[in-house]
């Protein structure tokens, strides 16, 4: 079994499936213990109920399930809800170490739009937790991993799995692996805009190897800003303040003194959920109530230096080093940032296989737990609970299938591809490929979205997918991040047409989708939209009506929010 | 400060034989650049095959570890206007370079599977219940990046002649014999297979930590304490002695 990935959804598939004794293989773009996981800060959302004995799984459920704005499918939030708790716990018996309430028990902190007190966290660094306890496993395992192995290619017959090829960037050699089953833990897209949160390596890169295979992908155009990153100096604009900072008391205000969240959302305040706080302080910005950098402020001094400290380590370090700032003394400047892709790779709500049979995706990089907005603490229990399912999953479907070794034709076609981007003759660099590709996607693909934008947006793209072709580097295939670029860039550009066709398709305003020239919900518009590849290599676009949500768990939602579905 | 900085990079790539040589770029600066930026420049503009390894760019990850003006940093935690106007880069001496500033630190993965790992006392009634207290100590050490720039300094790995872990994984040791339902005595390993006793506590390690873990004072004094209580360590005997007066 393969494992693309080593965040916390690749690493826990994993653990998952050594536990059923089969061999194991995990393949990393970046070192172990690197992932984009790494970076999370907030917690990790489980109905424990240590902080507020009301909260169950009822109540998470039907708070993802609303939050996402009904389009998610409730077979995932469902086993969410249910399996966060215990996976929470187990992780805690691998070794985590979260921080403890009064009673010893784990410490939960308020997020947006949870109800009570949900996110179990380590401070503000809950990822870098996750992973080193499920790393460690894995270390101590005898799972094999390959680090800075970027896959370029899943090779499929279009219904079923061969294995994977994989440039390796230390040697600059090519990997063949052939596997009865393949995990794709490969995270999101982030960076397909200007200003985000994400790391290096959220490239999407899992969403064309699927597509690619003949897997199809699923709510592309729902993609989460996250309301506050930092923006001064410019070098680091992007870079995330945890919401952490609302939870545990932060407050917005304007270059006026208002506290404008008490305007937008007097119920929830700071504290709504991810896409209502951001529209608010993007309109604050647009409508010239922001600060000189195009922020407004976010403030938590009032805490007192020992709370912060204690509780937001890492956020005070960033703001000293980066900015300057003392958040102890003074407030932040934030603005919204790229956060994090609710849609991804179509995966079964019982087994996390795709269509094509033995490929299965899980964490950001899948799709349709999260709807048009996903809330915080919701993906790490995402990366455990369907984690581990996956893994359990493709263990048993690996049990169960017989390998069907990679041709040389196929591997030596992939060489060649590859390769070809080392012999083009007056290349276009590809990083302004990229560079260009970002600026069209985050002037006019963003949190307000128009009709004249988005086919501005898809013009231009066009306009790059014929530069595009023309991509080329010097060097040659090892550690050569020209090469890594032109290879991301190509994947990229196709995900950016197909997220950019859906977002002008869907004609309403859900969650994270603000259509300005369509601003209202829209019953009708409760669909997912499905990309499927057709022979030729473009792609056909369908509309699946959401799965209808049993009667029992309609009715853990409000009169109110039972009309909407 | 100066729009532009000169960033002279220790460039190689060994399996071509190619040997080790200073390039000289020139780098226009924008306010609150750092390192990792300035190097990125040079990638996207003037050179796309310059190596260099990063992911997070918010100094969580621990991958951007180099020599910035021979002192071990996070390049994308320095900035560029602190470092003057010429700034010299190179990889991390104590690990084998791949190419330019790139290095391949996997030997530490060999280390950390020696470590035994975490084991609950056995029979602990469930969920798991421990005082905020008792788990600061260990909560420290699982701070740590794995930039391994401790590691890069410490004199006893750069001479590559011990068994010796390194103050890296002493962290390790720590934050696990420290986790308060923890079953397993690490004293053992640490005397014979971790080579406790070739650390003389000269606390370079400590001193460039960005994550400001106080490894000599707090990871590897203690632990060392531990092992000479069980096996008389000779450094570590001065040093039980000196607190116990
Ligand atoms: C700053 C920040 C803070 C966050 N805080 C929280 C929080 O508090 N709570 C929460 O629930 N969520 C949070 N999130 C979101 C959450 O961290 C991510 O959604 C989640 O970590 C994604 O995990 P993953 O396992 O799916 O993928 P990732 O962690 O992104 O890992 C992807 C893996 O795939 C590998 N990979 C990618 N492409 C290739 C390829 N071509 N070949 C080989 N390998 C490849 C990568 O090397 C990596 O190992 C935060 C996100 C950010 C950016
Ligand atoms: S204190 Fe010990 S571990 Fe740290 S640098 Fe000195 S010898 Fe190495
Ligand atoms: S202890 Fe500090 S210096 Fe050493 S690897 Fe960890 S974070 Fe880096
Ligand atoms: S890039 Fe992650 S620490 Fe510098």
């Amino acid at each position: 079994m393969l494992v693309i990935g080593a965040g916390g959804a690749g690493l826990r598939a994993a653990v998952e499936a050594l536990k059923q004794d089969v061999k194991v293989l995990i393949v990393t773009k970046s070192l172990l213990g690197k992932a984009h996981t790494v970076m999370a800060e907030g917690g990790i959302a489980a109905s424990l109920g240590n902080m507020d004995k009301e909260d169950n799984w009822k109540v998470h459920f039907a708070d993802t399930y609303v939050e996402g704005v009904y389009l998610g499918d409730w077979r995932f939030s469902e086993k969410l809800a249910k399996d966060a708790p215990a996976r929470v716990l187990e992780l805690e018996e691998y070794g985590a170490l979260f921080d403890r309430n009064t009673d010893g028990k784990i410490l939960q902190r308020a997020f947006g739009a949870h109800t009570y007190r949900r996110l179990c966290h380590v401070g503000d660094k809950t990822g870098l937790e996750l992973i080193r306890t499920l790393q460690d496993k894995v270390i101590h395992s005898n799972a094999s991993f390959l680090e800075e192995i970027m896959i370029t290619k899943i090779i499929s017959d279009g219904r079923k799995v061969k294995g994977a090829i994989g440039l390796d960037l230390k040697t600059g050699e090519f990997y063949s692996i052939s596997a009865k089953g393949i995990v794709l833990a490969s995270g999101g897209l982030g960076r397909i805009y200007k200003v985000t949160s994400n790391s290096w390596e959220s490239t999407g890169d899992g969403l064309s190897l699927a597509f690619e295979a003949g897997a199809e992908l699923m709510d592309l155009e729902m993609v989460q800003f996250h309301p506050t990153g930092m923006i001064w100096p410019p070098a680091i604009r992007g870079l995330l303040v945890t919401e952490g900072v609302r939870g545990d008391g932060g407050l917005l205000y304007n270059t006026k003194g208002e506290r404008f969240m008490l305007r937008y959302s007097p119920q929830k305040k700071e504290l709504d959920a991810r896409d209502v706080v951001a529209r608010s302080i993007y309109r604050e910005i647009m409508e010239g109530r922001g600060t000189e950098h195009g922020g407004v402020y976010l403030d938590i001094s009032y805490k007192g230096a020992k709370f912060i400290l204690e509780k937001l380590p890492s956020m005070y370090m960033q703001y000293k080093e980066f900015s300057g700032v003392d958040i102890t003394k003074e407030k932040m400047e934030v603005a919204p940032t790229t956060h994090y892709h609710m849609g991804g790779i179509k995966v079964d709500a019982e087994t996390n296989q795709t269509v094509v049979s033995g490929l299965f995706a899980a964490g950001e990089a899948a799709t349709g737990l999260h709807g048009a907005n996903r809330l915080g603490g919701n993906s790490l229990a995402d990366l455990l609970v369907f984690g581990k399912r996956t893994g359990e999953e493709a263990a048993k479907f690996v049990k169960n299938a017989k390998l069907s070794r990679i041709d040389d034709s196929e591997a030596s076609a992939e060489v060649d591809r590859v390769l070809s981007f080392l012999q083009v003759k007056d290349p276009v660099n590809p990083y302004e490929v990229f560079e260009k590709l970002r600026e069209t996607m985050s002037s006019n693909v963003g949190i307000w979205r128009n009709e004249e934008g988005l086919n501005k947006a898809l013009a231009e793209i066009a306009e790059l997918k014929k530069l595009g072709k023309r991509v080329g580097v010097s060097g040659s295939t090892k550690f050569n991040p020209g090469l890594v670029t032109a290879l991301e860039v190509q994947g990229l550009l196709n995900i950016a047409e197909m997220l950019v066709t859906a977002a002008r398709e869907r004609k309403e305003s859900r969650g994270a989708h603000y259509r300005q020239d369509y601003p209202d919900l829209k019953k009708e518009w409760r669909k997912n939209i499905v990309f499927t590849r057709k022979e030729d290599g473009s792609f056909s676009m369908r509309f699946d009506p959401v799965p209808e949500l049993p009667p029992e768990l309609k009715a853990l939602l409000s009169k109110e929010e039972q009309e909407n579905v | 400060m100066s729009d532009k900085v000169t960033i002279s990079i220790k460039r190689s790539d060994p399996s071509k034989g190619e040997a080790p040589h200073f390039v000289d770029y020139e780098v226009p600066t924008q306010e609150g650049m750092v390192v990792l930026d300035a190097v990125h420049y040079i990638e996207n503009n003037i050179d796309p095959t310059l190596s260099v390894r990063w992911n997070c760019k918010a100094a969580r990850c621990g991958s951007c570890s180099a020599e910035v003006n021979g002192l071990p940093r996070l390049m994308c935690k320095t900035r560029v206007d602190k470092m003057g106007s010429k700034i010299s880069i190179e990889p991390m001496r104590a690990y084998p370079v791949v190419k330019d500033l790139v290095t391949n630190v996997s030997h530490n993965w060999e280390i950390a599977k020696r470590i035994p790992p975490f084991t609950p006392k056995p029979g602990l009634p469930k969920p798991w219940k421990m005082a905020a207290i008792d788990i600061t100590r260990s909560k420290e050490f699982r701070t740590c990046i794995e930039c391994f720039l401790c590691q890069d300094v410490c004199h006893v790995i750069r001479e590559h002649e011990s068994n010796y872990l390194g103050p890296k994984h002493m962290v390790k040791v720590a934050a696990l014999d420290m986790h308060p339902l923890d079953s397993i005595d690490r004293a053992g390993f640490l005397h014979t297979d971790g080579g406790v006793g070739f650390c003389n506590i000269t606390k370079c390690c400590q001193n460039v930590c960005p994550e400001g873990i106080h490894i000599t004072d707090n990871a590897i004094i203690p632990e060392k304490e531990r092992v000479v209580n069980e096996f008389y360590d000779p450094i570590g005997i001065l040093l039980h002695r000196r607190k116990k007066k």
